[in-house]
């Protein structure tokens, strides 16, 4: 036992106990680093990555993670890099059980992130409670702006009643609103009621003239009872109130019927564009943002999503992208990582460049992101490139009316900050 | 009187979605009688079947690929079944069970990890394409198509089953493994054959509804659960005790979606529950000694 016959154990030992020592430093110190805002900033980010939902918490996932490496690259924030916790919320309960960890114990300075409108409200609830920031970037439900909005929450993605009068819009331009028979196709569960609501609300206040609605489960993926009932009925105006998967399957299936009623719906993303694919994408729709979006901000950004990911970006993608790029500004601008002045900060009427043609800016009574949307619909032009299939419109609202002419009105959906 | 036509192609409807469940239910249904397995990785199966067309119709077209898809998802099932499935015929169901759960969520992850969460871009092919119209009757002609290799498909199954010695061993397996063995019949070969048949269905399923679904990693769970509707309203080990089942399903489920849209679903389990109350061993279902 003279001399070991080999070296490795030492430096092992070496290491482990190196390693020790940094971890019961780490164990006794983190009240004093965080004092000293010397750590990197924490970013928790929650979305479904699994389930109905997860084919755009995929592009929400890309687009937050390119976010924060572009601004560490660019030196961080404060002097300080942005570490990226992401989850899959699942559902409700995980969600607020995953979000309430992350605040407590992983002590992260905002909450970014989710889709579903359900979890959403989930997690306003442990950020209103703990006071921390949530820019929340893929609910839709109005509620969420209305009787449940919070100080601690920001909206950047859009809501319902934006969706509807996008597309109510190029309805009413195509005169496929007034007497008109329609029939609707709704997601059931809330998201899908609250659409339905608002898209009810604008077609009788336009005299179009109500068929039926079909609530159909979230977990259906073959429609061709409804398919066949369209045929029966004849109705002028399918309108689809689907989310996640379903629209994918509807629109696909819709086209193999052949069914010659024109379609139009209140919620797309690109991922269900692409899902359908060239030969089953039909309809017009809304939409908030594309890659196909007029602006040099956003063909720049596309070229650096394509670059970092191979391959386009879509809508869910820049809300996520845009929630950090906001959130880092907002820090810079205001020298500070208190929620408190990154509120009076966003609520100051400031415009941010949203990848658009035109900037857009929160509303300070309801924490709603304004900006343009589209319409998109299946390119005529059959030889076009193999991801211009479908094309977008020119923005909506036009450049000569205020972004908020899409968004309810105080009245319409009031919100007020405890 | 037009309500009567309506309600009366929504019955025919339901019948052509019958067969579709039928097609995975029956792969679920054999290996689970012959071998004890409740296989909860018959829809991830499926799934690999969906993408294989996919993926290879950009290689080799839609033809071919429309045949290899299946086969290999066949192949794919026996080679599980000699690695890991043979390991269980004899072991307490709970362990299968896990093994067969695990599977399903390697399986789906592996898909998420190689092709993504979005749903695959995938279309009838253009030949297939239009509809068929007598009357005030009209269907999709891919969907007549579908249903004629369905048809085929299950007579395929039903004639190996039946008329066949391989058919006759796997019959006295299901009911006497034992008397089987003592006979001097290895069933290892057969239970491999029954695993990559049954498999290689739920692949032909995953096929066939690629370009009607969203082509996506979960796509395997959701059409598991009605698989397993079927099999439990059928009853065990009867062929046409399964038949019966996916037509009835089909229909139920049909009639629903045009009644009442929002009970589409859930239909299937109150069907169930209906069945099960009145016949525990479901609609034609066999006593087994060796499961009571």
């Amino acid at each position: 036992m003279s001399e070991p016959k080999s070296s490795a154990p030492m430096p092992g030992r070496r290491l482990l106990l190196q390693g020790s020592a940094a971890m019961a430093a780490g164990l006794a110190m983190p009240a004093v680093l965080r004092a000293q805002d010397a750590g990197p900033l924490r970013i928790g980010h929650l979305t479904p990555r699994t389930g109905f939902l997860g084919p755009m918490g995929e592009y929400a996932v890309l687009g937050v993670t390119m976010a924060v490496e572009e601004v560490n690259a660019a030196g961080g924030v404060l002097g300080r890099k942005i570490e990226l916790l992401t989850e899959d919320s699942v559902n409700p309960q995980t969600a607020s059980t995953k979000a309430q960890r992350m605040v407590e114990r992983d002590k992260v300075h905002a909450l970014v992130g989710e889709i579903s409108s359900a979890s959403g409200l989930a997690i306003a609830q442990v950020a209103n409670r703990t006071k921390t920031l949530f820019m929340q970037t893929g609910c839709n439900s109005d509620e969420l702006r209305g009787k449940s909005c919070n100080r601690y929450m920001f909206h950047l993605e859009a809501c319902n009643t934006m969706y509807v009068r996008t597309i109510g819009q190029a309805l009413l331009r195509d005169g496929m609103v007034k007497g008109k028979k329609w029939m609707a196709f709704t997601a059931d569960y809330a998201f899908g009621h609250d659409l339905f609501k608002q898209t009810r609300k604008f077609m009788d206040e336009h005299g179009g003239v109500f068929v039926s609605n079909d609530m159909l489960p979230t977990d259906a993926t073959e429609f061709s009872a409804s398919l066949l009932k369209i045929r029966q009925q004849k109705p002028d105006l399918v309108i689809s109130n689907l989310a996640g998967n379903q629209t994918t399957n509807f629109t696909k299936q819709y086209h193999e019927f052949d069914i010659d009623v024109p379609f139009a719906g209140a919620d797309m993303n690109m991922t269900s564009i692409w899902g359908a694919g060239k030969a089953g994408f039909s309809g017009v729709w809304p939409i908030i943002w594309t890659h196909q979006v007029d602006a040099p901000s956003a063909k720049d950004f596309v070229a650096r999503f394509q670059k970092r990911w191979n391959r386009l970006p879509g809508n869910q993608a820049v809300n996520d992208y845009l929630a950090i790029k906001i959130l880092a500004e907002a820090m810079t601008k205001t020298k500070s990582i208190e929620p408190d002045k990154i509120i009076s900060y966003l609520e100051s009427d400031v415009k941010f460049d949203l990848l658009r043609a035109r900037p857009g800016y929160f509303r300070p009574w309801d924490h709603q992101l304004v900006y343009e949307m589209y319409t998109v619909m299946p390119n005529p032009d059959k030889n076009a490139g193999k991801f211009d299939f479908m094309t977008t419109s020119a923005p909506v609202p036009g450049p000569s009316e205020s972004l908020e002419v899409l968004a309810p009105t105080q009245e319409e959906n009031m919100c007020k900050f405890a | 009187m037009a309500e009567l036509t309506f309600v009366l192609q929504q019955v025919a409807n339901g019948l052509l979605l019958g067969f579709y469940y039928l097609l995975i239910a029956l792969g679920l249904s054999i290996i689970f009688s012959l071998g004890g397995i409740v296989n909860l990785a018959h829809g991830a199966f499926y799934a690999i079947g969906a993408y294989l067309i996919v993926f290879l119709s950009d290689q080799i077209g839609y033809g071919w690929a429309f045949v290899a898809s299946p086969v290999l998802v066949g192949i794919l099932g026996m080679i599980v079944e000699r690695l890991f499935l043979q390991r269980f015929y004899r072991a307490d169901p709970a362990l299968s069970l896990l093994f067969t759960f695990a599977l399903s969520m390697v399986i789906e992850q592996g898909l998420r990890m190689i092709f993504g969460a979005s749903p695959l871009t995938f279309s009838i092919p253009e030949f297939a394409h239009g509809q068929f119209i007598v009357g005030d009757f009209f269907y999709p002609i891919y969907r007549i198509g579908m249903l004629a290799v369905a048809i085929a498909a299950v007579a395929g199954t039903w004639l190996l089953l039946n008329k066949t010695a391989f058919g006759k061993i796997v019959k006295a397996g299901i009911n006497d493994p034992d008397m089987v063995r003592a006979m001097g019949i290895s069933l290892n070969p057969v239970m491999t054959a029954v695993c990559g048949l049954g498999i290689g269905l739920a692949g032909l399923s995953g096929v066939l509804l690629a370009p009607i679904t969203g082509v996506q990693p979960a796509m395997g769970q959701e059409i598991l659960t009605a698989a397993f509707v079927v099999v439990v309203i059928g009853g065990l080990g009867s062929f046409w005790g399964v038949v019966l089942a996916a037509m009835l399903v089909g229909v139920i489920r049909g009639l629903t979606s045009f009644f009442y849209p929002p009970a589409s679903e859930a239909s299937l389990y109150l069907l169930m529950l209906l069945i099960l109350i009145v016949r525990p061993r479901g609609l034609l279902g066999e006593r087994f000694e060796r499961l009571e």
